[in-house]
């Protein structure tokens, strides 16, 4: 959903600086020590190697904007908690597995930088810290576990206790950055964190342990003979993640169909969807509230597609109030037809319901308050980044507020506005 | 079980007293016990829960349980593990299929045990050491059940619809592309039985919790996926719809032009993905028609040099609004050339023959046949068999004749349903007829050049 943050070699913000620089040390200490002391089973290494690598190569990029690599990271915590290839016991160190990470994922890059699609080095350093803290705690312990087939309830609670603990951490890191790159508050930004990871972070998880115990049967095989199921789950994922981003992109593109017909200004769906979302975002709106406050930004003006003729200049705040309501419940019944956004369809349908205050019965939802804001800014200020213009019609809004806006949205656009917007 | 024609019903009967058959003659002995309840449940449980692998094939991640229960419980054991497909949680599931079903699947059950004992595998909780020479009669067995799945199952579909003797004809012969869309996801999902397998030996029945999870995570992106794809369409369908509201005419236009270009895209044998872009484009491929004053879209005479140039300009305004949407790439330039004609008179760039590309040339043709299908405020709607006329005469000059054609079958094979006759509502009076853009048989001309 966010766009911040695009270029992988632009500023970056602190917090990504000091995760780049921390995982960059770690990693640095990591490859010195093992090469120092050598390297324990370079056979397992090399083969875990090989699929981190592999893994990598078909990373991806979720919804709202999070690469993740999936399978070299389900590898990674196979490697991580391997306790037997077959009847021999493995004793790498925990520095063995950051630096084989790290080494198996930086060859995985090669081939996406070559062509041109550079990782983002945050989401890089996230994912090496993941398991690097797995791989300090559980390989000092790792003696202490064998023979699994005696203590296997102890094993697995160890593994899922560490495993939880690292996303909580890794959580916890997402959602600094994402804070402050995008202005999201923190505590909205980590249970949007947890929430997106839950379903993928499952299935890695469960996959790690589940390579790293049948290692100790089959012993090599199971990293060949696990392939195919690793790309069944990527591809579903994959999928998802695809049509997901299609949608948004078509709305968006099909948001412009009202500039085109000259029912409103150039550009305007989208200034207000981006405003929108800013709002959102300051008052602390949850990522799938954002999505669907940035569909029903995106559509709010569809309404006027039913009407015979343009309004002239396309500004719905300077038409009678009667008049925008119809707009609304027009724009509102055709999101309605497609009978999957119930929501989207309410928030466009209140949006230019007046706002009397926290007592309100019935009021509109915070998404309509908010496009019914943003809106007449962006129909008063139009595409113009003047920003004295831009304070003038904000305290104009604010004069007009009793009766009409909701004042906490008003705030919150100034406060976007100072902040200027992200692009 | 009576409604079944009777050779189905001797051929389940067949089915299920085999089954039933090798289960007595044993010998049970030996089989552990506590091993196959908790597989059986295990079976039970992923049986009811089946997950889809596409959108028309469901596969069971019961597959591995099965497959594991042949290493673990030996082929009698796995055949009394399938029977629990008998009981399995599915609502309207009535209890011959539940029969049928124990039973096949207790026999490619059995089947796989036997094929992994006679390749060498022995039956029970695998160690280090059968490693890695269990793969090979493990495979083997994924390929018996397998095999023994799809030839239980394909008999019953056989006996029960028997595809009438033309249909292979038509469809070029057999079709292997389904086949082994279904068939791939087995033999993937199979080799996570030797997993359990293995598993069973550190950590017992939690074996399969661990490989069981992310089969389930997958089927729940699967689902997700699925959910998002009907939303996607039912978006795009609404906001079609939505810039049609306006004529009361060409109302669901889009969504028809929209199926016959998937028919003639099917029938031409495009691929998969780009029947799905060519369905979209129809969809979206008057978008443009937007950005044409609505005067000038309503103007009943002819036209003025101007006038004309506004109407030549919609496929180019439709691409600007739909270019920024990636998938479709391939089907933009059918948005953008769906007015151009095979002798190079079309518009807007005046492209002909194989210049043009097909996504256009076959949105053309559903264009045009959609338009002399429906009402207009100036004629009523033709029938089919008129309209295909209509295509055949301007085929070679203004229609691909190849899209033409299988337009046409597709049509006499399927049928088409052309939309209600429209009857405007009261008290919308229209003082001139609308004209109507895709009808090919106005041939809307600039003043000037209808005199050339």
């Amino acid at each position: 959903m966010t766009r911040a943050a695009a270029s992988p070699w632009g500023p970056l913000g602190t917090a990504q600086f000091i995760l780049i620089v921390v995982t960059a040390l770690l990693v640095a200490a990591a490859v010195a020590g093992t090469a120092a002391s050598g390297f324990d089973r370079p056979d397992v290494a090399l083969a875990f190697g090989v699929l981190i690598a592999l893994g990598e190569l078909t990373r991806m990029t979720m919804p709202g904007n999070r690469q993740t690599a999936p399978i070299a990271a389900a590898w990674a915590l196979g490697y991580t908690l391997l306790l037997n290839v077959g009847h021999t016991t493995v004793g790498h160190s925990g520095l063995q597995v950051i630096a084989v990470t790290a080494l198996g994922m930086a060859v995985g890059e090669l081939p996406h930088i070559a062509v041109g699609r550079a990782p983002r080095l945050d989401a890089l350093a996230r994912r090496l810290i993941t398991v690097a803290i797995v791989a300090l705690a559980f390989r000092p312990a790792a003696d202490d576990l064998r023979p699994v087939e005696e203590r296997w309830m102890i094993v697995i609670v160890v593994m899922v206790l560490l495993v939880g603990f690292s996303w909580l951490v890794d959580a916890g890191i997402a959602a600094v950055i994402r804070a402050e790159s995008t202005r999201v508050r923190i505590g909205v930004a980590f249970r949007d964190e947890l929430r997106a990871q839950v379903p993928l972070g499952l299935a890695i998880g469960a996959s790690g342990m589940m390579l790293a115990l049948s290692a100790g049967v089959m012993g090599l095989v199971a990293l060949l003979v696990f392939t195919g199921p690793l790309l069944v789950t990527q591809v579903a994922f994959r999928r998802y993640a695809g049509i997901r981003a299609t949608y948004l992109q078509t709305v968006r593109a099909l948001s412009r169909v009202t500039e085109v017909g000259g029912y409103v200004e150039t550009g305007h769906s989208r200034r207000v969807s981006r405003l929108a979302l800013a709002v959102g975002r300051e008052l602390g709106m949850r990522e799938s509230e954002l999505l669907e406050l940035e569909y029903a930004a995106l559509m709010h003006d569809i309404g006027q597609l039913s009407l015979s003729d343009p309004i002239p200049g396309g500004a719905t705040v300077l038409t009678p109030a009667e008049e925008q309501r119809r707009i609304a419940e027009l724009g509102a019944e055709v999101i309605q037809t497609t009978g999957v956004l119930d929501g989207v369809a309410q928030i466009v349908r209140r949006q230019s319901d007046p706002y009397l205050g926290p007592e309100q019965e019935d009021a509109p939802p915070l998404g309509s308050r908010i496009i019914r804001v943003v809106n007449a800014f962006d129909d008063l200020v139009g595409g113009s980044s003047d920003q004295d213009r831009a304070a003038s019609v904000t305290d104009r809004l604010r004069l007009d507020a009793a009766g009409e806006y909701d004042t906490r949205v008003i705030e919150a656009l100034d406060k976007a506005l100072r902040r200027g917007t992200p692009s | 079980m009576r409604e079944l024609p009777r050779r189905a019903q001797i051929y389940i009967c067949v089915i299920v007293v085999l089954a039933l058959a090798t289960i007595i003659r044993g010998p049970l002995s030996g089989i552990p016990w506590m091993t196959l309840v908790v597989l059986a449940l295990l079976f039970f449980i992923t049986e009811s829960l089946p997950t889809p692998v596409s959108d028309r094939a469901a596969v069971s991640p019961s597959i591995p349980v099965a497959l594991a229960s042949a290493v673990l419980v030996g082929p009698l054991g796995a055949c009394l593990v399938g029977f629990a497909a008998v009981v399995v949680l599915r609502r309207n599931l009535i209890l011959v299929k539940r029969v049928f079903n124990g039973a096949q699947m207790g026999l490619a059950g059995y089947c796989a045990g036997a094929t992994f004992t006679v390749l060498g595998g022995n039956p029970g909780v695998p160690q280090a050491d059968d490693f890695p020479g269990i793969v090979p009669p493990f495979l083997a067995a994924v390929a018996a059940y397998s095999i023994v799945n799809a030839l239980l199952v394909g008999g019953v579909v056989l006996l029960t619809h028997p595809p009438s003797p033309g249909a292979f004809k038509r469809r070029g012969g057999l079709r292997w592309r389904p086949l082994v869309t279904v068939e791939l996801p087995v033999l993937g999902y199979g080799t996570l039985g030797l997993f359990i397998a293995a598993l069973w030996a550190a950590v017992d029945f939690f074996a399969a919790v661990l490989v069981l999870l992310p089969l389930y995570i997958a089927r729940w992106a699967f689902d997700q996926y699925v959910a998002q794809q009907r939303a996607y369409d039912a978006t795009i369908a609404a906001l079609c719809q939505a810039v049609e509201t306006k004529d009361y005419y060409t109302r669901g236009h889009c969504m028809r032009v929209s199926k016959a270009s998937a028919m003639i895209a099917t029938e031409i044998r495009m691929r998969a993905e780009r029947v799905e872009a060519v369905r979209l484009a129809g969809m979206l491929h008057d978008v443009g028609k937007l950005g044409v004053p609505t005067k000038v879209l309503q103007k009943s005479g002819p036209l003025s040099e101007e006038e004309f140039a506004a109407i030549q300009l919609h496929p180019m305004r439709g691409l600007e609004i739909v270019r920024e949407i990636g998938f479709l790439d391939d089907a933009l330039a059918g948005i953008m050339h769906h007015h151009e004609r095979i002798d190079g008179k079309g518009y807007p760039m005046g492209l002909a023959g194989d210049e043009i590309p097909d996504s256009a040339r076959v949105i053309a043709v559903a264009d045009a046949f959609d338009s002399m299908t429906s009402t207009r405020s100036y004629r009523n709607a033709r029938d089919v068999d008129e309209a295909i006329e209509e295509l055949r005469r301007w085929s070679g000059t203004q229609f691909d004749p190849v899209m033409v054609d299988a337009l046409i079958r597709a049509v006499e094979r399927d049928g088409w349903r052309a939309p209600e006759p429209v009857v405007p509502p009261a008290g919308v009076v229209r003082d001139h007829p609308q004209l109507d853009h895709d009808d090919p048989s106005l041939h809307l001309r600039a003043v000037g050049e209808s005199r050339a």
